[in-house]
């Protein structure tokens, strides 16, 4: 299972953080912090998987990760999931945000939160991998986009 | 065209993140999302309606806000209101904020029930999702109530979306892992089953890991889904890259897919189905084939989606363990793994190989890389890597390569990563103590392991060496030796000062023959590190050198003076202090006598799983260590209730000497009463105070016919005696106070002393929950004509109490007289009512017919005098038995005292041999035993022999006591 997934830049700034098990907010920051903490100071080329965090799960409980430019993905795992299945899901994850936002930076996930979570929805749900064709999640996201130009074309009010 | 289009989003929320980014300090950041809380608290609480528009900015803000780490406690309500809308943006952002910031607000999940369930029932099948999303998100107890029975329709309903069926699968597993009990699969379960054959791969996908964690809890329910898992993998094994279309990943077919179906199989032994089996070994070959491929791309994704399904088949191939050419195959590609120049293969490489090592067929081939191994520890810049590594050496660690591995980890060691020092450390104490061959090699090696990490070696390790150096005496001269040597380096680390302080205390009269290590020498090497210690090394010091006192007389005056000094007999630190005044007046005090008596040497540690094994064990969780017990290779466990895992602390090191170990001593691990350490040969002072208490005399009206003592008999039957009962029952023939019985509520500990024909036994009751037991009753019952042999009086100063409190203990009397010998042993029923549901069970009180024992003394002359004249066949009884417990003498001794009888010396002319002596006292009559128990240590047996005065006596008597040793 999925325990968490974490999105964070190489200053520790968190760009996404989504918990598939209830910790308190308290927790939830601490595990961030934990989880930069123990991956930012790995350096490049060694291996993507680390264990040690404390916060969650204790011994059966490995960190997933992959840098790319400015951001760590981060998947917080149990040991029932296959590390390289989990890193070819992190590819895929980030190939579909590359799809849909054209060229993906970390400013798309900053503005776009709540897209980026749509997008991850699509992908896993309460933990457990839902989908992992590319294809097909870029579908639900677009059959999503047009429902959303449909209601904004007209605007009730003025805000 | 990009699927999120960039310049529609929400320009207040686009101003508010940029300005939170503008934002110089932490300060700044603050003050700017106050102002923003503020306004949006003051938007919602404002009179004028919000439309859905502004609802859905400002909760786009407040999930910004708690993205960077703040606690929102409002617009919870707005989220619920959003939900109910119609459009689909707005009730997106509802789902969302309350799938990242509700968790089970009761007040709440009632309004967001509601709107789920108009979800769920809209047929729109985008809401739908939204809604099975939110279950699976907040998963809470309420929400399984609501819709666990819905769920699995939504999930098999011929008429439903492939992406509503994949999300209710897995919303169906969210609800199944936190209320089971509600998640009713009976009939849907071959519809489920089922979906491993759906045409769409997204729907097996999110199926597989319903399937998957409902097979692990239900395994014979789900045992059809085996079949269909080989025969979908078989087709995506066998696929064409290009088959499977979007689901083909870098070239590989469905690898996601392919994984979890591998894992799947996991759950299961091997398919029994020979086509079954056959088709899935063809699989894993194809797989294993596949590896030895050129790439059809030289992409990192390509490689590592096919190694994934690689890994997994191999997981798979050593979970079966039954596949000796597939497993040698495993084995040889993970081998190729180990030097291959990605990081991560060599990672998962060593993973695996560490449970492939555990396997018998492949141990042998796992061995063949220990060079490369080692190389990887050496070598490897990943700390996760040398981890790995190290894991994998003690995994494969066996009596061959045992000196090379422990060798190579601990000259890793010395620069071995902080976090994983401690761990090491424990595996090379480990590893030195299963695989010594001789003991001083073992010395050495801990003696290294202190010299080089002394820091991580924890209080575990060094007990143990000396638990082994005191239990051996084949490396005690050497011992002393070496930890002498070890302790003249100018810095030494404070545990070896431990170790040397202990050792040279007990043996150092073992290397006090050479000059250079004369007592003084010893003595003031000692001393060197004194002043450099902390108190409890220094504790022990102050007990090391009482002992020097005794082994060195002439150190006496020496040590006096050190003792007399203000520094100790003035110390501030009590412990200290009492140390320095008692030793030395003992040491003025005592004679020569006393003083070897009190001193005498540590008698050896009774034998118990390693502390060091069960510490490492704690670390890594249960199941992580594959570690085949220490007890297997060297000694069995004693019986004694002697601590064991205790650490030889140094209170007990000056102090038990004075006594041997005897099995009665202070053991009740109940919270009651001042210790009873009288050991049964000399009890007799003590059971008059007992017996002359002041409780009330028995009253003898309290004996009804039928034997039952209970003043309140239940109506249910007393349950059979448990299947340990016996068992039981055979702890308590050479010792009478211990624990009884303990389960997860109850605990049931004795005391009890004989005298003569009488004896008296408390029972304590100790409720171990913090919830009342109602209606307790015991019932004592003899079975069968026991009846007549022994007799009961119940002289409870009061009945016992119907309500056990929480965490309460109740004690109970029984007076026993024994009217004539017996075999069976009485029975003792407890009834009592926990949470509702009736406690029903029985054991034998330990009640044997040895406890009515009295010793005899006697000559050798008049030994084997009776014993000829008890040389008619059915007087003597006899059994020739393997030894099922340790066969050192002290402890052979203590059983046998423990027994009742005289321990008879100097009668034997066979040394080795023990004799004993005793007269069973019973109402009727006195039958007198004698007893004789040779063993043989060589071949771990023993013979025993009785002759009594009374035939069923020798029976009875042989039968018990061949259980004991």
């Amino acid at each position: 299972m999925i325990k968490a997934i974490l999105i964070f830049n190489n200053h520790g700034k968190p760009r996404l953080s989504k918990f598939y098990e209830h910790y308190t907010e308290d927790t939830e920051q601490q595990i961030i912090r934990e989880t930069f903490h123990l991956v930012s100071k790995r350096d490049e080329n060694v291996c993507n998987f680390l264990e040690g965090g404390m916060l969650i799960g204790g011994s059966d409980y490995k960190l997933i990760y992959r840098h790319y430019a400015t951001l760590y993905f981060v998947f917080c795992v149990d040991s029932s999931e296959s590390e390289l299945g989990i890193l070819d899901l992190i590819q895929v994850f980030v190939e579909t945000l590359d799809k849909c936002f054209e060229n993906v930076c970390e400013l798309d996930l900053i503005f776009h939160v709540d897209k980026v979570h749509n997008i991850l929805a699509e992908m896993v749900m309460g933990g457990m991998v839902l989908e992992t064709n590319m294809n097909e999640i870029i579908t639900q996201v677009d059959a999503q986009n047009k429902m959303e130009k449909s209601e904004t074309r007209q605007p009730e009010t003025i805000s | 065209m990009p699927a999120v289009s960039k310049g529609d989003g929400m320009r207040g929320l686009a101003v508010f993140i940029s300005d939170i980014r503008n934002c110089k300090s932490k300060e700044a950041e603050i003050k700017r999302i106050n102002k923003e809380l503020a306004n949006i608290r003051s938007k919602f609480k404002g009179d004028k309606a919000l439309d859905g528009y502004s609802k859905k900015k400002y909760v786009c803000k407040l999930l910004f806000i708690f993205l960077l780490g703040h606690d929102i406690d409002f617009g919870h309500m707005e989220a619920v209101n959003l939900l109910s809308s119609n459009k689909y943006t707005e009730k997106q952002i509802g789902y969302l904020f309350i799938s990242v910031l509700v968790n089970s607000n009761s007040e709440l999940i009632r309004l967001i029930n509601n709107a789920i369930k108009n979800d769920l029932s809209s047929r729109n099948p985008t809401f739908m999702c939204l809604a099975l999303h939110c279950i699976a998100n907040v998963g809470s107890r309420e929400m399984a109530e609501a819709f666990a029975s819905e769920i699995p329709r939504i999930l098999v309903a011929g008429d439903t979306m492939d992406s509503v069926k994949q999300s209710a699968a897995l919303c169906l597993l969210r609800l199944y892992k936190t209320s089971p009990d509600l998640v009713l699969m009976g009939e849907w379960t071959s519809r489920v089953v089922h979906l491993l054959n759906d045409q769409h791969m997204g729907v097996v996908t999110a199926a597989i890991s319903l399937i998957t964690c409902l097979s692990q809890k239900n395994p014979d329910e789900f045992k059809t889904c085996v079949s269909l898992a080989v025969s979908r993998l078989s087709r995506i094994v066998s696929s064409a890259s290009t088959d499977l279309q979007d689901y083909t990943y870098y070239f590989v077919p469905a690898p996601w897919l392919s994984c979890k179906l591998l894992r799947l199989l996991q759950c299961y032994p091997p398919p029994e189905d020979g086509a079954v089996k056959g088709r899935l070994v063809e699989c894993l070959e194809t797989i294993l084939n596949k590896a030895q491929e050129p790439p059809k791309s030289k992409k990192v994704q390509h490689s590592n989606a096919k190694n994934a399904i690689l890994f997994e088949a191999i997981s798979l191939i050593i979970h079966y363990d039954s596949e000796p050419n597939l497993l040698v195959r495993a084995c040889n590609q993970l081998g190729q793994f180990l030097q291959h120049r990605e990081t991560n293969l060599r990672y998962l490489a060593l993973e695996s190989m560490c449970t492939l090592a555990s396997s018998e067929f492949s141990h042998e081939a796992v061995k063949t890389h220990i060079e490369t191994v080692i190389n990887a520890l050496k070598t490897e810049r990943d700390v996760s890597v040398r981890q790995r590594a190290a894991d994998l050496l003690y995994a494969m660690c066996d009596r061959s390569n045992a000196k090379q591995i422990v060798a190579e980890m601990l000259s890793y060691l010395e620069t071995a990563d902080y976090s994983i020092r401690e761990e090491m450390v424990l595996k090379v104490a480990i590893l030195a103590e299963k695989y010594a061959v001789d003991y001083s090699w073992y010395v050495d090696t801990i003696l290294n392991l202190i010299r080089i990490a002394g820091d991580y070696v924890s209080e575990e390790v060094w007990y143990r060496v000396i638990q082994i150096v005191i239990n051996r005496d084949d490396v005690q001269g050497y011992a002393a030796k070496t930890v002498f040597e070890a302790l003249q380096a100018p810095a030494c680390h404070e545990n070896m000062v431990k170790v040397g302080g202990y050792i040279l205390g007990e043996f150092g009269n073992l290397i006090a023959g050479d000059p250079r290590s004369s007592p003084l020498v010893q003595f003031n090497l000692l001393h060197s590190k004194f002043h450099l210690c902390s108190v409890p090394t220094r504790a022990l010091l102050l007990s090391a050198y009482i002992k020097f006192i005794n082994l060195f007389p002439e150190t006496k005056a020496t040590i006096q003076e050190v003792l007399r000094c203000d520094s100790q007999i003035r110390n501030s630190d009590v412990e200290l202090q009492q140390r320095a005044v008692e030793y030395l007046k003992l040491s003025s005090i005592a004679s020569t006598d006393v003083l070897a008596t009190v001193l005498e040497e540590m008698p050896p540690f009774p034998e118990r799983e390693s502390s060091i094994l069960a510490k490492l064990k704690k670390k890594k969780g249960p199941g992580a260590v594959s570690v085949t017990e220490l007890e297997d290779n060297k000694r069995e466990g004693g019986e004694l209730n002697g601590g064991g895992d205790r650490g030889p602390d140094t209170a007990a090191m000056a102090a038990s000497n004075a006594s041997t170990p005897s099995p009665s001593a202070d053991l009740l691990g109940i919270r009651s009463a001042a210790p009873v350490g009288a050991p049964p040969a000399s009890t007799g002072s003590l059971l008059v105070d007992v017996f002359s208490e002041a409780g009330p005399a028995a009253p003898s009206a309290a004996v009804n016919d039928d034997g039952f003592l209970s003043s309140a008999p239940p109506s249910e039957d007393p349950a059979p005696p448990l299947s340990e009962a016996d068992e039981l029952l055979n702890k308590f023939v050479c010792k009478n106070n211990g624990v009884l019985f303990e389960n997860q509520l109850l605990q049931i500990g004795i005391k009890s002393e004989y005298r003569q024909n009488l004896g008296r036994m408390y029972l304590f009751y100790g409720n171990k929950t913090s919830v009342q037991f109602a209606s307790f009753t015991t019932t004592v019952s003899c079975p069968g004509d026991l009846q007549s042999h022994i007799l009961f009086l119940n002289v409870q100063t009061k009945p016992v109490e119907p309500l056990v409190e929480g965490g309460a203990q109740i004690q109970q009397v029984l007076n026993i007289e024994c009217l004539t010998d017996f075999s069976d042993a009485p029975l003792l029923n407890i009834k009592f009512r926990y949470g509702g549901a009736l406690q029903n069970l029985t054991l034998k009180l330990p009640v044997t017919i040895n406890k009515f024992f009295q010793p005899t003394e006697m000559s050798s002359h008049d030994f084997f005098q009776r014993w000829k004249q008890l040389s008619q066949p059915q007087q003597e009884a006899q059994k020739i038995f393997k030894a099922n417990h340790s066969m050192d003498t002290e402890v052979l001794k203590a059983k046998l005292l423990g027994l009742g009888t005289a321990l008879l010396d100097n009668v034997d002319p066979n040394p080795e041999n023990y004799v004993c002596a005793g007269v069973i006292q019973t109402k009727s009559q006195q039958v007198g035993c004698l007893l004789r128990l040779e063993p043989n240590a060589q071949a771990q047996m023993y013979r025993l022999t009785l002759r009594c005065s009374k035939d069923s006596v020798s029976r009875r008597l042989c039968e018990l006591l061949a259980q004991q040793f």
